[in-house]
Parts: structure tokens; C-alpha cells; sequence
């Protein structure tokens, strides 16, 4: 039998301080960079860079008499110093193409863009091109769409804590949704210091890692439950340890797993699809480690708050965070038995 | 484990997987016959039942523009005889009014009788009507003609607001259509009025368009008649209706002519009902009572008494225009009362008893024609005409290469999940690659069931379920083997891991399924996010079907055939 892991004994909890300054640190540096953009715009850009879906740009007709791949055109028109166009062939007109350029600046948007696909265009001297038309086109996601997704976001994420709190506790599902936020934080943050376009597939990616960053929870709080009834005598901090250590092999073979699909994607699968796989890669990332590091912790503290404040109303003294026992004698006792009670 | 046990889901997992791989590469409609079974036949049918969306396969590129000027048209005319009533009411004569729309330019003319009594008038025209100056009027006067001027930036943001509503109403219909995440948005300039429509490839292009374009504007209004028992006045044609009003060949601001046709009894008589009905004309008040901006609900029904080909909308009013019609039905028993489309009278009818808040058009619609109808109303009313100006069929907004490299990458992958299952799970790991495709065999059955649209958002939800359904089978070894190293004879390791898991699997499932029903119940303007819920909720139910129910009827069926005493097992 091959196996990764085994017998492992980390104290998870005991690195909250670290693990939590990280994320916080990340979300700082991510969010501070796309409020930086958003009052200064460095060298022209945006708190975030959206696609043609969000703030519209210049739809360009182009002819050729002998028509280049979609491909060819693709790199011709990265090269001329647009990375993020949209190119449609026209089927019913043979050798035409429509070009979809994000908008450059708002008022000589079309002129520039212009300029740039014919800059482009001289790259294929022999195909005959030739500029048919250029329109302004307006954005696909309308304001009312944007505030939709995040409305519709936030009114998943609600149902999420409802149906964790039911299954579990109440402290059990702000964790995990604040190990959710966490994430897609972390990860837009990323998108705006590099700059990566955020298009509608983005908004897919995000709902999609969502969904991964939230099972990596469940999972972890699943085995916590079932521990507690096993261990009684351990304190949640080293029965949230124990939960993590015994479902890590499972977290890693999973996540390694996706992020290996996910690394294929994004480095086979082309100019078109990248933001859609970085955001996918970001998130898995993330999100496994937001579950195991941030979740999970919280959760311990905001519980041990609350049996600190039903146990001593007034007079406690000011315990500094947790007990840190040793969770090797947990282990001795744990390991090894997981289903006695079963 | 009974032997009985084991046939029985040995049974449902047969029957489910032979009707998935039917629905999936079987010919829909009609009888299979031998070319479904060949490579060339089975590439067709795949093709006929997975829908692609616009980024994987393209589809039309349609360019309309709204007429604009024919909502300023409108708009002028409305207000030329709504302020010549409304002088009338307060006591005023008005020798003519009429609106003046040629060359750009938008007036609506009063032309007093006394014109000392001009600045009355004014006052109690705009005191009715919004002709002030914050809804872009000039007012002047010159002699007895007191006109109003609408200015050149007002034209300019009416038209706008014209089209930005053309927009949202063209988006309202085409979501209920049920066409697949389309993509709509703001075309040419902003002079332009333009709108870019982009949607898959779908069975009726015409039919859709022929619905996007229709205009659906409903009103209400009084026929100039004398009430019944006397039949309804009608004319054969348009001159002898305006004759009928005796005010010189013209029309007055507050009459309308419109045609009627009349509706044709009932006749089995197939070639006379396809014969082209005669066409009168009737004298209508203006305005009209209640427009189609009052309705809350239209729906097509089968008139009463009428046959399987006769159709009529039954709609219902919002509570302000059942308050204004229910007070005019009250005070005009006897009265005649017309079905106003599109400036054609669709039926007329004389009021019994005083009405609220519901009516019905009839007019022997044809089911499709009574849905499409009851459609557009719901939608509401285009504040302008639309053109189409441009049509072409466009190829995938991914990009053929894009697509190509993806699925490369994506097989690639999957390859890799593949291996690693049967490297480190051994024999176990059959089991998982076999629950894994099952379940993409099951959950393509499930979207052609559905008749979804496959996009990228949509395979984004399938990429999230393969993870789930990989992560369901890895939850259930790393249990079995922690259960086996925990000293448990292999059956029990099995029963126990299956159990365990069992309980995080449902709610890693669970969890992950009510987030998505929310998704789908939220975002009713977001087709995007829709195809995300769909294909993930149903992802996850077959996942539960696949990675549970059949990788442990495998593990019943091994333990089973090494017989009772297993002592090791390939996990």
C-alpha cells in the first residue's frame, strides 16, 4: 500500500497567528492594490482589469482575402499589444472576422483600438486584409447583472451558513463562509496585481471555487464532529487538530488532484481560457489552505468564546487564546480507532 | 450482504447506464435504426443532442436598431391630443391641434380660438399633460398657435431611455424564450441606437425574432358607437369613418380610426376559415381607457366553446388600472368597449357589468401564435419598432483553437486523475475511474434531458463535480484504509469506510447542492450563473448515485466472490 501521510501529528491551530497573518497580509496587499489603481490609475490601468463582457470596447469587421487561422490572427493581435481580443469568425462570409477589443480609453476607445487591429493586420501582407467596419459596442453584463452575481453570490453563501448551521453549528458555518470569503478575496486580489482580465468565465471560476473551498470545510468539520462523540475528554482545540491531521491525506490526494487537472488547463489550454484557469489554480489553492488554516481556527476560537462566556459570566480572567496541550496524547489515544463508537 | 441485494442494484446500475448511453448517442424523436450504431451515426446524434452555447460552437449576430423616431412620433401625437382634451375639460375651445414631426424637429401645435386666452390654456394643458420645460418642452406663441418645442438634447436622452428600455424588454423575452445564455448589449454609437444580439444556434431563428420584434402594445379604448342592443358601429372603410365624425375630413385630437377585423364564425369549413376576413374600420375615443403598461399577468387560453384552434389571451390589470377601469366599465354599462394591438382593433365587446382587473383578447389565435402573444405582453410593451439590419452567423467567441487546446488539456487531465486513482489505489482505484465515468456518461444524459446549453460556465460546474466525485471516492478509501490499519477484517473495513464517508459525503453534496438551487433561484436576469446551477446540481446528484451506490455495489460484488473470508484487499 502506498501511502502519503500517514500518522501525521501538526498543530494546526497552535500557527493560527501565522496562518492568519498571512491571509490577512495577502488580502491587504491584493486589496490595497486595487484600491491603489482605482484612486491613481497607474500607467492607465483599473482597480481591476474587466473584459469586453463588463465594460464594453470596439467590435471591428475584418476582411481577408486569404484568411489566416484564428490562431495566427490571435498572436498577430497579442503582439500588436492587445492580449485580451475576442476573435469570432464570420462563417457565412467566408475570410471575414469579428474582433472584440476592450475599450482603451473611453473616448478615442474605437480610434485606437482601430489603429492597433491595423497595425496588427500588416503582419499579413500577402492575406489581403482589410478593416470592413468598426462599431462601439456596450458591455454583455449590464449593471443590473453585475449587482446580480454578487447578490446572488452572497444569497448562496447565506444558504450555505443556514444548511452548515443546521448540520452542524452556527459558529461552524460563519467559519466556513468566512474561509469561502477569505479565498475569493485573496484571489481577486491576485487578479488585480497582476492584472489578469476578468471576464464572465472569471465569475464562473469564483462560484467554482466557491463550491471546492467549501467541501474542503465540510470535510474537515465532519470529522470533528464525529471525533467529539469518540473523544470526549479532548478539548475541541486538540479534537480540531486531530480532524485535520486524519482527514489531511484525503485533503492532499483531492486538491492535488484538481490542482494538477487545473495546471494542465492552464498551461495547455490556451490564451483564451487563461483567466478562467488561473482563477480555477488560485482558488484551489486557497481554498485548501483557507479551510484547513482559517476556517477550522476560527471557528475553534468563536466556540471557545462562547463556552467561556456560558461557563463564566463575569469574573473569568483572561485566558490568552487556548490551552496548548499536546496532541501527541491525543493521537496515542485516537489514531487507530477512529469508529469505536460506531 | 444478500445475494438478492447484489442483483437488485447490479439491475439499477445496468437499466440507469443503458438509458444514459441511449439518451446520450441514441436518435431522438423517431426509431433507432442501424446507421445510430455506426462511428458516423453515433457523431451525428451526439451533435443533435448536446447543445453548445455561443463560446463553444457560435451561433446568429443579429443588429437591430429601435426606430426611434417613431417613439418621438408617438410621443408628440399623444401629447398634441392628450393637451387638446385636457384644454377642452377645463372650458377652452381649440379650433386644432396637431402635432408637428417632420425634419427632426417634435411640436405639438394648439391652435385657440380666443387667443387672449392663450395663457390659460397653456396653464391648464400643462396641468394635464408634461409639457414643462423639465421634460425638455419650449413653450411660444405666435398669434392664436400656442406650441411646444421639444428640445435637441431632450430628444436625444428620450431616445435613449427608449432604447435602454427596448434593450432590457428584448433581454425580458429572450430570457423566457428559454434561449440559452445569449449575449446582449449596446451597438454603434450612442446616436445609433443599435442593438447587438448574439444567441446559439437554435431550431427557429425567424420565430425568435419574429418575437423579439413584435411590439405588443395593448390598450383598452371606447368605440364611438351607439351602445348596445345596437350592434357595434362599424365601417367598411376608412373614409366613411372619418366622414362619421363630420369635422371636415379631418380627425379630431380626441378620436382615432383604427381597423377591425372581424371575427369569423367558427366553421369546420377548413378553406373558409383561411380566407382573408373583411377588414372594417371604427371610431375610437383617444386616449385610450387603460394601456398595456397597467397589465400584470397575460396568458394563452382555449376560448370557451371554441376548438382545439382557437385560442385567446386572458389578462389581468395591476391594481392602479383595475381602479381606472373599474370606474369607466362602471359608469358605460352598455357601452362598446375594443381590444386595441398594435393600433388594430382585435376585438369588440359591449360592457354587461362593470369590470376590474381582468379582460381577454380573443380573436382565433393559434395556440403558438395566443403563447407568443401572451409572451410579449408580459414583457411589455416595445416603446419603439425594431429593424434588424444586420445578420450573420459567427463561429465560437472562445475560439476554435481555444476550444481545441482546452480540450486537450481537460482529456489531459483527466488522464492524470486517471492514473494516479489506479497507481496508489490499486484495484480499489478501478473502481473510481469506472464511478467517474459513469458519471460523465450520466450527466450528459442528464443535460440532454434538460435540453441545456453546454458553455463554458456550464463546464466549469462539470469540472467542480469531477472534483466532488474524485473526493467522494477518496474520502471512501482513505476511510477504508484507516479502518483496516485500525485492525478490522476487510467486510467490516468496507461497511464501516462506506458509512463513515457516507455521512461527509451527503453533506459535502447536500451543502454544495442548496447553494446552487440558490444560484438558480437568484438569478433569473443571469443565464450565465443558471447554466452554472444547473449542470452542478445535477452533477451532484448523479455523483451520489455514481460514487456511492455503484463503486459500493463493486466492492459487494468482490468481497462477495473471494466469499466471506477476505483478508486483504487492494486499496
Amino acid at each position: 500500500m502506498i501511502q502519503i501521510l500517514h500518522n501525521v501529528n501538526i498543530d494546526w491551530i497552535g500557527k493560527r497567528k501565522f496562518f492568519i497573518g498571512i491571509s490577512v497580509a495577502l488580502m491587504l496587499v491584493g486589496m490595497g492594490t486595487a484600491l491603489y489603481r482605482h484612486k491613481f490609475h497607474p500607467n492607465g490601468t483599473e482597480a481591476f482589469n474587466l473584459g469586453v463582457d463588463f465594460k464594453g470596447g470596439t467590435v471591428i469587421t475584418v476582411r481577408f482575402k486569404q484568411p489566416p487561422s484564428a490562431e495566427q490572427l490571435r498572436s498577430a493581435i497579442q503582439a500588436a499589444g492587445i492580449p485580451d481580443a475576442v476573435i469570432q469568425p464570420v462563417l457565412d462570409k467566408p475570410g471575414e472576422f469579428l474582433i472584440k477589443v476592450p475599450q482603451s480609453t473611453a473616448e478615442t476607445g474605437v480610434e485606437v483600438s482601430r489603429t492597433q487591429i491595423g497595425n496588427a493586420l500588416n503582419s499579413f501582407p500577402n492575406a489581403g486584409p482589410e478593416i470592413v467596419g468598426t462599431e462601439a459596442v456596450g458591455e454583455i453584463a449590464s449593471k443590473q447583472l453585475k449587482t446580480q452575481a454578487v447578490a446572488v453570490t452572497i444569497a448562496a453563501l447565506i444558504g450555505m451558513l443556514i444548511f452548515i448551521a443546521f448540520r452542524f453549528e452556527w459558529t461552524y458555518g460563519a467559519a466556513a463562509v468566512i474561509a469561502v470569503f477569505h479565498t475569493v478575496l485573496v484571489t481577486l486580489g491576485l487578479f488585480s496585481i497582476f492584472q489578469i482580465e476578468i471576464n464572465l468565465t472569471v465569475i464562473a471560476a469564483l462560484l467554482t471555487l466557491v463550491g471546492f473551498d467549501v467541501n474542503d470545510s465540510i470535510v474537515v468539520f465532519d470529522r470533528i464532529r464525529e471525533n467529539r462523540k469518540l473523544y470526549r475528554r479532548l478539548n475541541l482545540y486538540d479534537v480540531s487538530n486531530l480532524s485535520i491531521n486524519q482527514t489531511l491525506s484525503r485533503t492532499i490526494i483531492t486538491s492535488g488532484l484538481v490542482f494538477l487537472s487545473v495546471v494542465a488547463l492552464v498551461l495547455l489550454g490556451g490564451q483564451t481560457l487563461r483567466p478562467f484557469s488561473l482563477c480555477l489554480l488560485m482558488g484551489i489553492l486557497f481554498g485548501t489552505y483557507s479551510s484547513i488554516a482559517i476556517g477550522t481556527p476560527i471557528m475553534v476560537w468563536w466556540e471557545r468564546k462562547l463556552e467561556a462566556a456560558n461557563k463564566l459570566p463575569a469574573a473569568s480572567p483572561r485566558e490568552s487564546g487556548f490551552q496548548t496541550r499536546s496532541v501527541a496524547d491525543a493521537n496515542r489515544k485516537g489514531v487507530g480507532k477512529p469508529s469505536r463508537a460506531a | 450482504m444478500k445475494k438478492k441485494n447484489l442483483l437488485q442494484r447490479s439491475i439499477i446500475i445496468a437499466i440507469v447506464t443503458i438509458v444514459s448511453f441511449y439518451i446520450v448517442i441514441g436518435p431522438h424523436g423517431r426509431r433507432p435504426h442501424g446507421k445510430d450504431f455506426t462511428w458516423s451515426g453515433i457523431k451525428a446524434n451526439l451533435a443533435d443532442n448536446i447543445h453548445l452555447g455561443l463560446d463553444l460552437k457560435g451561433g446568429s449576430h443579429l443588429v437591430m436598431r429601435v426606430k426611434v423616431e417613431e417613439y418621438l412620433k408617438r410621443l408628440t401625437e399623444d401629447s398634441a391630443s392628450a393637451a387638446a382634451n385636457a384644454a377642452k375639460e377645463a372650458g377652452f375651445e381649440i379650433k386644432e391641434a396637431h402635432a408637428e414631426t417632420s425634419g427632426g424637429n417634435y411640436q405639438v401645435v394648439l391652435q385657440a380660438a380666443d387667443p387672449s386666452k392663450a395663457q390659460q390654456i397653456r396653464e391648464a394643458a400643462e396641468k394635464k399633460v408634461d409639457l414643462s420645460s423639465n421634460a425638455g418642452w419650449s413653450f411660444s406663441q405666435s398669434g392664436a398657435n400656442l406650441v411646444w418645442t421639444l428640445s435637441g438634447a431632450s430628444q436625444k436622452q428620450l431616445a435613449e431611455n427608449a432604447t435602454e428600455q427596448a434593450l432590457k424588454i428584448i433581454e425580458t423575452r429572450i430570457n423566457t424564450l428559454g434561449v440559452t445564455e445569449p449575449t446582449l448589449q449596446r451597438h454603434g454609437s450612442q446616436n445609433s441606437h443599435q442593438i447587438l444580439l448574439q444567441m446559439p444556434g437554435i431550431t427557429d431563428p425567424e420565430h425568435v425574432k419574429q418575437l423579439l420584434k413584435a411590439q405588443s402594445r395593448l390598450e383598452l379604448v371606447h368605440i364611438v358607437s351607439q351602445p348596445s342592443p345596437a350592434s357595434a358601429q362599424t365601417y367598411s372603410t376608412r373614409e366613411e369613418a372619418v366622414a362619421s365624425m363630420n369635422s371636415g375630413g379631418n380627425i379630431p385630437p380626441n378620436r382615432r380610426v383604427l381597423p377591425y377585423s372581424e371575427r369569423t364564425e367558427l366553421s369546420t369549413d377548413k378553406e373558409n376559415a383561411n380566407a382573408p376576413k373583411p377588414q372594417k374600420w371604427v371610431v375610437v375615443e383617444s386616449p385610450a381607457i387603460i394601456d398595456g403598461s397597467e397589465l400584470r399577468n397575460a396568458n394563452a387560453v382555449q376560448s370557451p366553446g371554441g376548438g382545439t384552434e382557437d385560442f385567446q389571451i386572458q389578462f389581468s390589470l395591476k391594481k392602479t388600472g383595475a381602479d381606472k377601469f373599474g370606474t369607466w366599465t362602471g359608469a358605460n354599462i352598455n357601452e362598446y368597449m375594443g381590444v386595441v394591438l398594435n393600433d388594430e382593433v382585435k376585438s369588440i365587446a359591449y360592457i354587461k357589468s362593470q369590470i376590474y382587473d381582468s379582460g381577454e383578447i380573443s380573436g382565433r389565435f393559434s395556440k403558438q401564435s395566443a403563447e407568443d402573444l401572451a409572451l410579449t405582453l408580459r414583457s411589455g410593451a416595445l416603446p419603439a419598432p425594431i429593424e434588424y439590419q444586420e445578420e450573420r452567423t459567427v463561429g465560437p467567441s472562445l475560439g476554435q483553437d481555444s476550444i481545441r487546446a482546452g480540450v486537450r488539456a481537460s482529456l489531459l487531465g483527466l488522464g492524470l486523475v486517471v492514473f494516479f486513482m489506479l497507481f496508489y489505489y490499486r484495484g480499489s482505484g478501478v473502481n473510481a475511474v469506472v464511478a467517474l465515468m459513469l458519471n460523465m456518461v450520466l450527466m450528459m444524459a442528464g443535460l440532454v434531458m434538460f435540453g441545456a446549453t453546454l458553455t463554458l460556465p456550464g463546464i466549469a460546474g462539470i469540472i467542480l463535480t469531477i472534483g466532488m466525485a474524485v473526493d467522494s471516492n477518496v474520502l471512501i478509501f482513505e476511510r477504508i484504509r484507516e479502518e483496516l490499519r485500525s485492525g478490522k477484517t476487510v467486510p467490516s473495513a468496507v461497511e464501516q469506510g462506506f458509512a463513515h464517508a457516507f455521512v461527509t459525503i451527503i453533506d459535502t453534496h447536500v451543502t454544495t447542492i442548496v447553494s446552487s438551487l440558490f444560484l438558480y433561484f437568484f438569478s433569473s436576469g443571469a443565464p450565465m450563473i443558471r447554466g452554472f446551477a444547473v449542470t452542478l446540481a445535477l452533477g451532484l446528484v448523479v455523483n451520489l448515485f455514481s460514487a456511492v451506490y455503484v463503486s459500493r455495489t463493486i466492492f459487494i460484488w468482490l468481497l462477495r466472490r473471494k466469499g466471506g473470508r477476505v483478508e486483504s484487499l487492494s486499496v
